[in-house]
């Protein structure tokens, strides 16, 4: 391991604090995005609002419909709009171009907003791209909102504040009328496999009314009058904990950080949220919905629980919340985790994990291959869960794997998402074919390189 | 779910690559085309200057096609290596690669960002090593996206790669052969034909092994497998360079020629018969040997099933989308057996797309270049071929036309073996013709009211 990076990794027994939040080592091979990236996931689901990407072919091409980010009406999220940067603009800058690519756009597609993003390139030009998205937002009559996403700005955490600025001059543009004392926002969920519809059907046997979802399933309209409701819940609290706050300070509206992974938080997420109503009634239908819901799952978990007793896993995520849910569902089902990662997990993040996980759970900060290769190997781990980029590095020492990330096709949140993800484990851990892998063909297996 | 269209009313537009916006690039950028190559050199770690999203995003596009590791490196710019330059985060960036994972050669390229502010990219990698001996090698290669696409990253890193390591001296009993941006399964075959034929040659760049090895107890830092630079050194003084791509003027090739006097042997993709039969007559010349038996033995079969399967695929109307030179060799290939090529598109800009076409005896077909997924798909509406030969990003059109898709190319990430799927020779054209004809057959089969079992 570099030496530059030894501080940013620690096992959940050690007292010293791991060292996190800062750029990644050039050359280090990081997980890690960029800022766009950041901007791009959060707003990406809006799927009736045009999201041009202003930079070169690049930045567009490799986010384009990359997300199982599912929407009930328009898909225009599912196209990937760009101004296509050629040497001319780097030269002359790109804001005609600009101008020019939502002249064409926006009365071909009819969105009820646009979003701008801005690129490396764009920035390092100095394209005015507010003076466009003004001019444009005059002309069209509909709002155009830049978000300053330039990759090299920070990590990817600055990229969700930049798409929470954005989100901010949406909001307070709608007409709050009509909605009433128990309701909702739901931030930081995408809609992935469609998650957002399960998470709102609970919500609405609480007798709860979902103003808007920022951003899975997200209508420009519904989160113009987001400011309307009641109450914020932030899930995924990494990406959208800005926008929360500013929400309680500009229109006193509070919030919980919850998360709908797994039973138990699930489960606590709901009864928060009940409490937060202070309404027997309420309390008495979350009550039944948690005890229904939890008994059509609880056989199967129990029944899948006995093959995966004891078996090791290891997970990368983007956000610590993730991490959180998974270490607890993953000891639900009878699993140890071996390894916790996160590429943007803040201090008090990995404090939280150090009180969840084992003492010798590695907690690793913006790892690499390399780092998670030796550790999954060491620590002969039986499943490694992450996104598309982490997928070669257990696939190939012949380790199973779980996405839990934006490309994946299932379904996780909520009580049945659990079932799912319990299912998911059991047929990858349970597979034959781990018997026939080189790591499973020679006697034994070290278990004490690549401890930090 | 209704299934709803992505592009509302795609007959409205023309595509005209003057158009302000690209929807749906059927591009992706320049470093992810240098990557490629770089993983056809032993012991090669690719490193991308600039902000370290282009490097994570390459390396996630490149894994969703070929699931293997993809360890790629970034300089990883920050705000301020886009005011001051980024020569620091270059110098710790190459020496870290070298602690973690000692490769004998770091692939640099640049991204859009580094090309833009002026870094003297060159001049920093000969600083360093002139400050530091103990760094690896670096190769580099300019490759800004604004001025191409992955295509042109790609042949433009072969010739930095020849034009930085390949020698000259006294001439060796062997050739170069540098097969394009094809599969690890066509590298592995051509490998094979030219073992057949007992032809020493240096097969560039490749990376059949690097992107499609077995399952490992350890992780390579570096996956086995690739050209030596030792190898790369003796490119200067083979007999000949057998190059592929029809499009490619004059292509990496002509570096050799240039420097070293090496002729420049340049010939289209071997797909079909009869491309095939230049290419192997062009290797077997260079070898000095007839055709092994083996080969001849292919081909016959080949021609076999042909007549076997011609009915079906006889006048069916194709569009083909891709690489050009992959786009081109398909229109070919689908001429040769009868079909009709009405649409040949690709994203990338050579100009000679055309010109290539006919020279393969293509006739009749609307030619795309530099053109998105919008207009492709428009085109593809209005013109209703039978079939699309394309990449998985063809599947959005296919499925709102109900036209079938056979996958071909890069990238093909909605399906499993994008690298074992074989395109080039008499063995490769069999299996992409069973593989057109049962795609026609089944829709055909699928869509009747009978549904008979036998043909
Ligand atoms: S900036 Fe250039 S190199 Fe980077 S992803 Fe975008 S197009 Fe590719
Ligand atoms: S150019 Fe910048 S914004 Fe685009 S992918 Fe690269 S780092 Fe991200």
């Amino acid at each position: 391991m570099l030496d530059a990076r030894k501080s940013q990794v620690i096992t959940a027994g050690d007292a010293r604090a791991i060292v996190c939040d800062r750029p990644s080592v050039a050359g280090s091979v990081t997980q890690r995005a960029c800022t766009f990236c950041g901007s791009r996931v959060v707003l990406y689901p809006i799927g009736d609002a045009l999201h041009l990407v202003h930079g070169p072919v690049g930045c567009a091409a490799y986010t384009w419909d990359i997300r199982g980010a599912l929407s009930s009406g328009m898909q225009l999220h599912r196209n990937s709009f760009n101004t296509d940067i050629r040497e001319n603009e780097v030269i002359f800058g790109g804001e005609k171009k600009l101008a020019r690519a939502l002249r064409e756009l926006i009365p071909i597609h009819k969105p009820k907003a646009a979003f701008v993003y801005a690129t490396c390139l764009t920035g390092v030009i100095g394209d005015d791209v507010e003076a466009v998205c003004r001019g444009a937002t005059a002309e069209f009559g509909i709002p155009v909102i830049p978000v300053q996403s330039e990759g090299f700005r920070g990590t990817k955490k600055h990229g969700y504040s930049a798409a929470c600025a954005a989100l901010a001059q949406l909001i307070d543009s709608g007409d709050t009328t009509g909605i009433g004392p128990f309701s909702v926002n739901i931030l930081g969920d995408f809609n992935i496999a469609g998650e957002i519809w399960t998470i709102k059907s609970y919500l609405q046997r609480m007798g709860l009314e979902v103003v808007a979802s920022m951003t899975g399933d997200g209508r420009v309209d519904d989160i113009r009058r987001a400011h309307g409701a009641k109450l914020n819940i932030v899930q995924c609290a990494g990406s959208m904990t800005s926008l929360a706050k500013m929400m309680q300070e500009k229109y006193g509206i509070p919030y919980v950080q919850v998360s709908f992974f797994g039973l138990e938080d699930c489960a606590s997420a709901l009864y928060e949220v009940a409490k937060h109503f202070a309404d027997l009634a309420m309390l008495e239908r979350t009550r039944a919905l948690v005890r229904e819901e939890t008994a059509a799952v609880l056989p199967e978990m129990a029944r899948l629980r006995k093959d995966l007793e004891g078996k090791v896993a290891a997970l990368y995520v983007g956000g610590a919340f993730k991490a959180f849910s998974l270490v607890k569902a993953l000891r639900q089902l009878g699993m140890r985790v071996a390894m916790a990662g996160t590429q943007t997990g803040a201090q008090q993040d990995y404090e939280h994990l150090k009180e969840l996980c084992d003492a010798d759970t590695i907690l690793a900060d913006d790892s690499n291959p390399l780092e998670m290769a030796a550790w999954l190997a060491a620590r002969d781990v039986d499943l490694f869960i992450g996104g598309v980029k982490e997928r070669p590095v257990a696939y190939k020492l012949g380790i199973g794997f779980c996405d839990h990330n934006h490309e994946r096709k299932i379904g996780l949140a909520g009580f049945v998402g659990m079932a799912a993800f319990a299912r998911e484990v059991h047929a990858t851990v349970t597979s034959p074919i781990w018997k026939l892998v080189p790591r499973r063909q020679r006697p034994g297996c070290s278990n004490t390189e690549g401890t930090p | 779910m209704s299934q709803i269209s992505l592009t509302p009313d795609p007959g409205l537009r023309t595509p005209d690559r003057r158009r302000p916006a690209t929807t749906n690039t059927c591009r992706v950028c320049a470093p992810l085309g240098a990557v490629l190559a770089f993983r056809g050199l032993r012991g090669c770690v690719p490193l991308v200057h600039g902000s370290q999203g282009c490097a994570t995003y390459i390396r996630r596009y490149l894994i969703s096609h070929f699931r293997e590791p993809m360890d790629v490196a970034s300089t990883s710019f920050t705000e301020s290596s886009t005011v001051f330059g980024g020569k620091s985060n270059l110098a710790t960036a190459v020496a870290n690669l070298r602690d973690q994972y000692a490769p004998e050669v770091v692939g640099l390229c640049t991204t859009c960002l580094a090309e833009t502010i002026g870094e003297d990219t060159r001049g920093i990698i000969r600083d360093l090593a002139a400050a530091d001996a103990s760094l690896p090698r670096v190769i580099h290669v300019a490759t800004p996206s604004f001025k191409g696409c992955q295509h042109k990253g790609f042949h433009d890193t072969v010739a930095a790669i020849l034009a930085q390591v390949a020698q000259g001296g006294e001439r060796l009993r062997q050739v170069n052969v540098l097969a394009g941006p094809v599969s690890p399964a066509d590298l592995r075959h051509l490998r094979e034909v030219l073992n057949a034929l007992g032809l020493p040659a240096i097969l560039f760049p490749d990376y059949s092994d690097t992107l499609d090895g077995p399952s490992l107890a350890r992780y390579e830092p570096i996956p086995a497998g690739g050209v030596g630079l030792d190898e790369m050194a003796r490119a200067g003084r083979s007999a000949c360079t057998i190059q592929f791509g029809d499009t490619l003027e004059p292509g990496p090739g002509a570096v050799l020629e240039a420097a070293h006097g090496v002729p420049l042997v340049r010939l289209g993709l071997p797909i079909g018969v009869q491309a095939s039969d230049a290419a192997f007559a062009a290797l077997a010349e260079a070898a000095g040997v007839p055709l092994p038996e083996s080969l001849a033995a292919e081909r016959g079969r080949l021609v076999d099933a042909y007549v076997d399967g011609h009915k079906y695929v006889s006048q069916r109307r194709v569009a083909v989308v891709g690489d050009p030179d992959l786009a081109v060799a398909l229109a070919g290939f689908a001429a040769e057996i009868g079909m009709v090529p009405v649409l040949v598109a690709s994203g990338a800009a050579t100009g000679r797309m055309a010109q290539a076409l006919a020279l393969r005896g293509v006739a009749g077909a609307e030619v795309l270049e530099d053109a998105d997924h919008d207009g492709i798909g428009a085109r593809i509406a209005a013109l209703k071929p039978d079939l699309i030969l394309g990449p998985s990003k063809s599947y959005p059109t296919a499925r709102a036309q109900s036209i079938p898709l056979v996958r071909v190319g890069f990238p093909v990430h909605d399906r499993i073996g994008a690298g074992r799927i074989l395109h080039l020779g008499y063995r490769g054209t069999q299996r992409l013709f069973d593989e057109v004809v049962n795609t026609l057959l089944a829709n055909s089969q699928d869509t009747s009211e009978t549904g008979y079992a036998y043909l």
